[in-house]
């Protein structure tokens, strides 16, 4: 086992070095940099005085030194200057980890919530009206884009409670957070937990017809016993990994949903820094999420071990 | 003696109408409160000499002192609407190439440096690129090509030495884009953390989530500002930050953000606010690329002129309610702009489409399109609606004169760089101007050489007369020879206007002391005025 947590943390760090040349080589390839995208504020563009910024900036310098610098300050933990403030990057995106975290984290949380128990009970009532009934929400789950969801909660709340609920000032308490955080969080859990409970739904299926199950059930086994205890624990792997994907995409994912309700986390954060081609901050913030979707996916790894005891990482 | 009575009577009661309402005003001003607006997306920066977007104007030009500015309270600005500012008195000498302020004494930076003739020398010596410390960027360098030099006569004086007459000079000097920077201060703090004389210190800037400013507790203008701050709070999508000033959560909305279409929403979900519609001095307007082959022919750029059906444009996009001028705003919202008649004559402006694209067409033929030939081009705009939704029109416009053109859209950060490389061949853009002068708008984007003379149109001869211009006497005299330029610039499809845009602030009733301009949107925004009556 040790052995095998070695080897997957050397690829974990291989995968991160190969995604910082990645990110660092797409931004470059994209086209126009930072010096004409600081000039369209001004509405023209000086060709003497976009050089004197390039090399304010160490634009002018060959790319690999540049990438070289980076990594430098990568390991040292300077992120270096945002381009557009022309404040620390750390500084610029620090804050806005814990918004997105918190919006992610409430997110999966509505989503396993209803997810899991409401796939549970369309598969153990397969093809009753509660069946249906639940299969059309989640399938309206799937089909309904987010931003417009999002939207329309927007309008229903200053139509009818006369209230916006998005984000101008940083809540003070955690009652205040969590009313902050509850609409858009619910916005995006409706998706997952759609995606969570049809999942949960087709694996429960799948298990329910297994022998193991028939045997309980002649021993005597309650109905709870046999769906929750023997068949869900069986079930729950295939959704683990669903969940595990979720938790990753929310991560960088939540772009509509921070820019419809107004939230300043990380998401609508990286969009506006790719738009005005801050690297620092874009780099920065792309390994952040690279460094998450690899840890998670560690995670998920690892759970499989303690849910099912068949599994087994040799060294 | 009854006359003398009836005087005195009437005397009496006018000062006491003026007595009773000056009191009343006074009583009615109250001291406090944050005034919360929108804003549409995070200020590229705080220094307004390095920046030409009403993005840092509206939330910064609270920070800064003028020498003159508009007054704020009058809708249009123009010559007769300049009034003092940390200038007390200036004057032309009898050459009239040197105007010389008299400054304001006693008057303190927010760091608590004392402001001086120097920091007027340093401020404009930056822009002239006559300093050490350099502007990253200088977008109205060629607002000044007029001026010599800046000279400090002592403390507490100045003198602006021109090369040539110039009488709207003070324009240039009272728009929100001429504020006076502190010499101690750098032009990189000032990007950051801009230092003022103004009613309104910085506080903080957040990308994406706020800009504050606080209260200037030892402003020189005795009783102002009333507020306790300005904040404006950043949100990207319109359709949420309307929502938000609907809600209540905002006092005023962003500068001229609330368009024809979107303010009918507006008005009925929030019947009680205010929305004062104005033209703001933003045209949209025609760039075609002289030096790509074929346009670099005047003639094809006459046939485009030609085809272009402006009432269509105001009717699709504006509601009927956007304005069609030339390069110059028209009264009532503008000074310089030519009336209806005058404009009607105008190639391209006969309200007759028909018979211009027939003439247009000839043009085409003569030059050896038609039916079977057809001229393939792009036309390359923003990647933005209020852009992309005028050339698509435009579009169809072309194709009555043989014209297929596809349209290119730009990644809206990319296209002053696309632009500036003349890397397009017809194009659609939107030019707002700071002044409403004819000096301001056509150096800026008509005269050889400048930086926002995206087309590259440089003729001599029209050269000449934007100095004969400059050099006039506001008067009728100016104003013909303005509209005989104008006339000119619109004919030789120099940049033509395609409309003037209207928009709407709205603002919750409370708010008092605001008011709008109608002929630039980078003017009225020092707020040291506006209470709240709450």
């Amino acid at each position: 086992m040790s052995a095998y947590l070695v080897r997957r943390f050397l690829l974990l760090l291989l995968t991160l070095v190969g995604m910082s040349i990645v990110i660092f080589v797409m931004l470059r390839l994209v086209p126009g940099n930072i010096a004409d995208i600081m000039f369209d504020s001004a509405g023209f563009v000086d060709p003497a005085e976009k050089a004197a910024l390039e090399v304010e900036l160490g634009l002018n310098l060959p790319i690999p030194e540049q990438y070289w610098n980076w990594i430098k300050g990568l390991m040292v933990g300077d992120l270096g200057y945002s381009y557009v403030s022309e404040k620390p990057a750390i500084d610029e995106i620090g804050p806005r980890i814990p918004i997105t975290a918190k919006l992610a984290g409430m997110s999966l949380f509505f989503s396993i919530l209803f997810g899991l128990p409401l796939g549970v009970i369309s598969a153990v009532r397969q093809n009753t009206a509660l069946d249906y009934v639940l299969r059309l929400f989640s399938l309206s789950g799937l089909s309904l884009p987010s931003f417009w969801l999002a939207l329309l909660i927007l309008m229903a709340c200053v139509s009818y409670l006369g209230e916006i609920p998005i984000y101008t000032d940083k809540p003070e308490t955690l009652g205040e957070e969590l009313a902050l955080y509850l609409l858009p969080s619910a916005a995006v859990g409706f998706r997952a937990s759609a995606l969570i409970m049809r999942l949960t739904r087709s694996s429960m299926l799948e298990v329910l017809r297994q022998d193991y199950i028939r045997t309980a059930k002649a021993k005597g086994a309650s109905d709870n016993t046999i769906n929750y205890v023997h068949a869900l624990k069986n079930a729950v792997l295939p959704v683990t990994t669903i969940i595990g994907i979720e938790a990753a995409f929310l991560i960088g994912g939540l772009i509509i949903t921070e820019t419809v309700f107004n939230i300043p986390g990380v998401a609508h954060f990286l969009v506006e820094a790719i738009l005005m081609r801050d690297y620092p901050i874009v780099q920065s913030l792309v390994m952040f999420i690279a460094v998450i979707v690899v840890v998670i996916n560690f995670i998920v790894d690892m759970m499989y071990a303690v849910l099912d005891p068949r599994i087994k990482y040799a060294d | 003696m009854r006359k003398n009575f009836t005087t005195i009577a009437a005397a009496a009661a006018v000062l006491a109408l003026g007595l009773g309402f000056g009191a009343s005003v006074a009583e009615a001003q109250k001291s406090g409160g944050v005034l919360k607006l929108y804003h549409r997306g995070t200020p590229p920066s705080g220094s307004i000499h390095e920046e030409a977007t009403n993005s840092t104007i509206s939330p910064y030009m609270g920070v800064f002192n003028n020498l003159i500015m508009f007054d704020q309270h009058k809708p249009t600005n123009s010559a007769e609407t300049i009034i003092p500012d940390l200038a007390t008195e200036w004057s032309w000498d009898a050459s009239k190439t040197k105007l010389t302020f008299k400054l304001r004494s006693g008057v303190t930076f927010h760091d608590g440096k004392p402001f001086s003739s120097k920091d007027v020398v340093c401020t404009w010596n930056l822009i002239l690129g006559k300093s050490k410390p350099k502007l990253r960027k200088n977008p109205r360098k060629s607002w000044y090509t007029n001026l010599e030099s800046v000279t400090a006569n002592g403390d507490s004086e100045v003198t602006f030495n021109l090369k040539r007459k110039q009488p709207a000079f003070p324009m240039l000097l009272a728009s929100g884009y001429s504020p006076v920077y502190p010499c101690h201060v750098s032009p990189k703090k000032m990007r950051t953390n801009p230092i003022g004389t103004g009613p309104f210190k910085f506080v903080e800037l957040k990308q994406n989530e706020h800009v504050k400013f606080t209260k200037n507790e030892n402003y020189w203008k005795k009783g102002r500002p009333f507020l306790d701050g300005h904040e404006h709070t950043i949100i990207k999508s319109r359709s949420t930050r309307v929502l938000a000033f609907i809600a209540g959560k905002f006092d005023v909305t962003f500068n001229s953000d609330v368009s024809i279409p979107l303010l009918k929403d507006v008005k009925e979900q929030a019947p009680h606010v205010i929305c004062e519609k104005r033209a703001n001095n933003v045209s949209t307007n025609l760039i075609v690329n002289q030096k790509s082959a074929p346009f670099d022919t005047p003639a094809i750029r006459k046939a485009m002129v030609l085809t272009m059906d402006r009432d269509a444009f105001i009717k699709i996009l504006g509601h009927g309610q956007t304005i069609k001028s030339g390069a110059m705003l028209p009264p009532p919202n503008g000074v310089w702009g030519m009336t209806p008649e005058a404009l009607a004559k105008v190639a391209g402006y006969n309200p007759d489409v028909a018979a211009n694209r027939a003439e247009a067409r000839k043009i085409m033929e003569g030059l050896g399109y038609g039916p079977d030939k057809r001229l393939k081009i792009k036309v390359s705009t923003r990647n933005i609606s209020i852009y992309r939704d005028p050339a698509v029109i435009l579009i169809d416009h072309l194709k009555e004169i043989y014209i297929d053109a596809e349209l290119d859209t730009v990644e809206t950060s990319n296209w002053h760089a696309k632009v500036a490389r003349k890397d397009y061949q017809v194009g659609l853009n939107l030019t707002g101007i700071g002044v409403d002068d004819p000096d301001a708008m056509f150096y800026e984007n008509y005269a050889c050489g400048s930086q926002r003379n995206y087309t590259g149109y440089c003729k001599p001869e029209m050269m000449a007369l934007f100095e004969k211009q400059s050099m006039m006497d506001n008067g009728p005299e100016r104003l013909a020879l303005v509209w005989e330029i104008d006339k000119r610039l619109q004919e030789d499809a120099a940049r033509p206007i395609i409309f003037n845009r209207v928009s709407a602030t709205c603002f919750q009733p409370y708010v008092k002391g605001f008011t709008t301009m109608t002929n630039s949107v980078y003017n009225g925004w020092r707020l040291e005025d506006v209470w709240l009556d709450k």
